[in-house]
């Protein structure tokens, strides 16, 4: 019934001629880091404007809809250099802008949404991928558009089950993130049914990342890193540190594929994504920008899109009746990925589909078929209501 | 006066012993870059046109003399002759041309180009574009009205269906529908206009008139997630009386009531069933399976599925000779 209303209500409008009143302003702020965070691969060096630009593009396509609403966006972007303050960003940003598209590390993506929960400021997290935020750090005011860590476990896990490779040689660098990479891993792994056979730290050492002689001394150093493995199919790699993953591929001591940060990535987007219409997506986003469309890229542009749909759905630029609908049982946005996208209630993290890439092709996409879920087969991807930490409510 | 009944005597023998003219129905096949031409009594492909790069909508001139489809990759609409069954000509159309609609006399051609949330109108009989007219973010859906006073074009990520007035080009209604419209058709009478949803898993009923959306056809098949159920392509009958709705990978077609607006059956047909035409006379409904890499033909009095026809590799729009 209030689908309806919503619909009825949003409906019928006449061309934007006949309107004598000014465009219903909507501004939406961009909080992220500057600088570039490097990859081991040449290929894969993100550009400065990462992120950004799928916001821009999701502003266009948000204003040429607008147009018949009598809507307007804006899009403010800030970029944190190193020792910037993000509460006082935050805080200057929401002062002009009621939502803030977020891509920033969770410990100050935390500090941004605890100084603005006063002020009614929605902010979308596009960047982090943290399992806390959505769990024990849960926000009233944060959307989270990014996938999780466990997502992408349990996306890649789905896979290499369904596939058989259940033995796998878990590789895991020495930092942090690489270290919750590998936990997010072991739990998909008892998840899903495949068995961690053995588990081999890569420590960093330090070094240049790119050297002109090449390949000559990882060619030698892989293969005796990787050999004596007891019988495994899959090499896992957990390396979002960009120390060794990379190197991988082909090189080590056993045939078997790479996978996790290398070889069969896990992703909320790719370029090569063709299907489900978003070959469009891509043309659009590279007649913009001049340059491929990253998951980052998607991530921001979901992020902004959904704050138009709110705005369309609703004929409204109050933020605050936008995240109401936001938060709602009718709010579904289309992203190119097969179907719609939804929010879960319990932590407003996005629902999507993940698709597994092998930086030229999107060789599957997950929830693989077979894994059921009652409510949505979406939901066997990351933590579930029944296992959640969040209180939201 | 006994001429004339001779003459008419002829006639009726002629037509007795004559057999019917099998209708000729074309198919675009997206991927292998070819049309297939389908014998609609032999129900078996006849031919197998090549065309250019990416073929999409595909639609048969007014006088029933061409095949006009839409080939996006090469930027252009080219012209089938349907005597001869190859392509003889072409139209310029603007970037990446999908849908297209013709007036009623066939002089004017509209076309959705996808990428540039643009409708373009062409002039067929001086082959030079002529206007265009911005609508929302990715144009598809494209239709007529009975009158020929309005054409409506539906635009995926605005989720609108725009009313355009044929005559100012100017858009004087917008009405926002559920997310992803593939799909406009009007009823005969022009009492109703469905728009269908993909991604929001509805068909939108609107009223032409009113520009309000006046109900919902909403989709369960027991058994199948939700999400599988993405209509996309909507035939409705001259009478008005029923509706059918390609579902996309749902991989049925459902017969709607189109008075009470409900579903009273699903038609089991192949994979990815996205766009459907009828045979002049209305025997006969034929779907495209794009996955399955085949057209499905629906007895439409019996409602059921009665024969399978392999084309070419994902097949996606489908003409047969105009009634």
């Amino acid at each position: 019934m209030i689908r309806w209303l919503v619909g009825a209500i949003g409906v019928s409008l006449v061309a934007a001629h006949a309107l004598a009143a000014d465009p219903v302003e909507i501004g939406i702020g961009y909080l992220g880091r500057a600088g570039i965070k490097s990859k081991l691969s040449l290929v894969e060096q993100p550009s400065e404007n990462d992120g950004i630009a799928g916001a821009r593009l999701a502003i266009e396509d948000n204003n040429t809809t607008g147009k018949f609403l009598n809507q307007h966006f804006t899009l403010e972007e800030v970029r944190l250099m190193e020792g910037d303050d993000v509460v006082k960003a935050a805080t200057d940003l929401a002062s002009r802008n009621g939502f803030i598209i977020a891509d920033l590390p969770a410990e100050a993506l935390l500090k941004a949404a605890d100084t603005l929960s006063d002020r009614k400021t929605v902010l979308l997290n596009a960047g982090s991928i943290d399992d806390r935020l959505r769990e024990q750090d849960c926000r009233a005011n944060v959307i989270h558009v990014a996938p999780t860590r466990s997502m992408l476990a349990d996306a890649l896990a789905q896979y290499l089950v369904w596939k058989q490779w259940k033995r796998w040689l878990l590789v895991v660098g020495s930092h942090d993130q690489d270290k919750l990479y590998a936990e997010a891993l072991r739990r998909a792994a008892a998840r899903f049914g495949a068995k961690i056979v053995q588990e081999r730290i890569f420590e960093d050492a330090g070094g240049a990342r790119r050297t002109d002689s090449g390949v000559t001394l990882i060619q030698r150093q892989m293969p005796v890193f990787t050999q004596q493995a007891p019988a495994y199919d899959v090499l896992v790699a957990a390396d979002e540190s960009e120390v060794f993953a990379s190197y991988l591929p082909y090189r080590t001591w056993d045939p078997r594929p790479v996978v996790g940060s290398a070889g069969l990535v896990p992703t909320s987007w790719d370029p090569a994504q063709d299907q489900w219409g978003a070959i469009q997506m891509q043309n659009r986003f590279i007649k913009l920008n001049s340059r491929r469309m990253t998951a980052l890229d998607m991530q921001a542009w979901t992020a902004v899109r959904m704050i138009g749909e709110a705005a369309s759905r609703t004929n409204s630029g109050d933020p605050q009746s936008l995240f109401g609908f936001l938060k709602g049982p009718d709010f579904s946005i289309a992203a190119f990925k097969g179907q719609r996208l939804t929010l879960r209630d319990w932590n407003l993290q996005l629902r999507q589909p993940i698709l597994l890439v092998d930086g030229r092709m999107v060789v599957s996409v997950s929830p693989q078929e077979g894994f059921l879920h009652q409510v949505s087969e979406l939901d066997t991807l990351g933590v579930d209501r029944p296992e959640t930490k969040c209180k939201l409510h | 006066m006994r001429r004339r009944c001779l003459l008419s005597g002829l006639v009726a023998w002629l037509a007795a012993v004559t057999p019917a003219f099998a209708f000729i129905a074309y198919v675009s096949n997206e991927k292998s870059n070819t049309v297939s031409v389908i014998d609609t009594d032999k129900w078996t492909v006849t031919k197998t046109i090549k065309v250019g790069q990416r073929p999409r909508g595909i639609e048969f001139t007014r006088d029933g003399k061409f095949v006009l489809v839409a080939v996006g990759d090469d930027d252009k609409i080219e012209v089938i002759n349907a005597a001869a069954q190859q392509v003889v000509d072409s139209l310029p159309s603007g970037p990446d041309p999908e849908l297209f609609t013709q007036d009623a006399a066939g002089k004017i051609l509209y076309v959705a180009n996808e990428n540039d949330n643009t409708v373009t109108v062409i002039d067929l009989e001086k082959r030079v574009r002529i206007g265009d007219i911005q609508v929302g973010v990715e144009p598809e859906g494209m239709a007529i009205s009975p009158d020929g006073t309005i054409l409506i074009n539906t635009s995926e990520t605005t989720n609108m269906a725009h009313f355009i007035d044929t005559a100012t080009r100017q858009i004087v209604a917008n009405v926002l529908v559920d997310a992803r419209p593939r799909f406009a058709e009007f009823k005969r009478d022009n009492s109703e206009l469905w728009v269908s949803s993909e991604i929001g898993g509805t068909v939108s009923i609107i009223d032409p008139a009113k520009h309000t959306i006046t109900g919902k056809i909403n989709f369960n098949v027991p058994g199948l997630r939700r999400e599988a159920i993405q209509p996309v392509g909507i035939s409705i009958t001259k009478d008005g009386k029923t509706g059918f709705i390609a579902l996309g990978p749902a991989n049925r077609v459902a017969v709607v009531d189109a008075t009470s607006h409900t579903v009273t059956k699903y038609l089991l047909v192949g994979q990815r069933v996205w766009h459907m035409a009828f045979t002049p006379d209305e025997k006969y409904l034929l779907a495209t399976n794009g996955v399955s890499n085949d057209v499905s033909v629906i007895d439409v009095a019996a409602q059921k599925v009665i024969k399978t026809i392999q084309v070419g590799e994902l097949p996606w729009g489908i003409t047969i000779a105009q009634p």
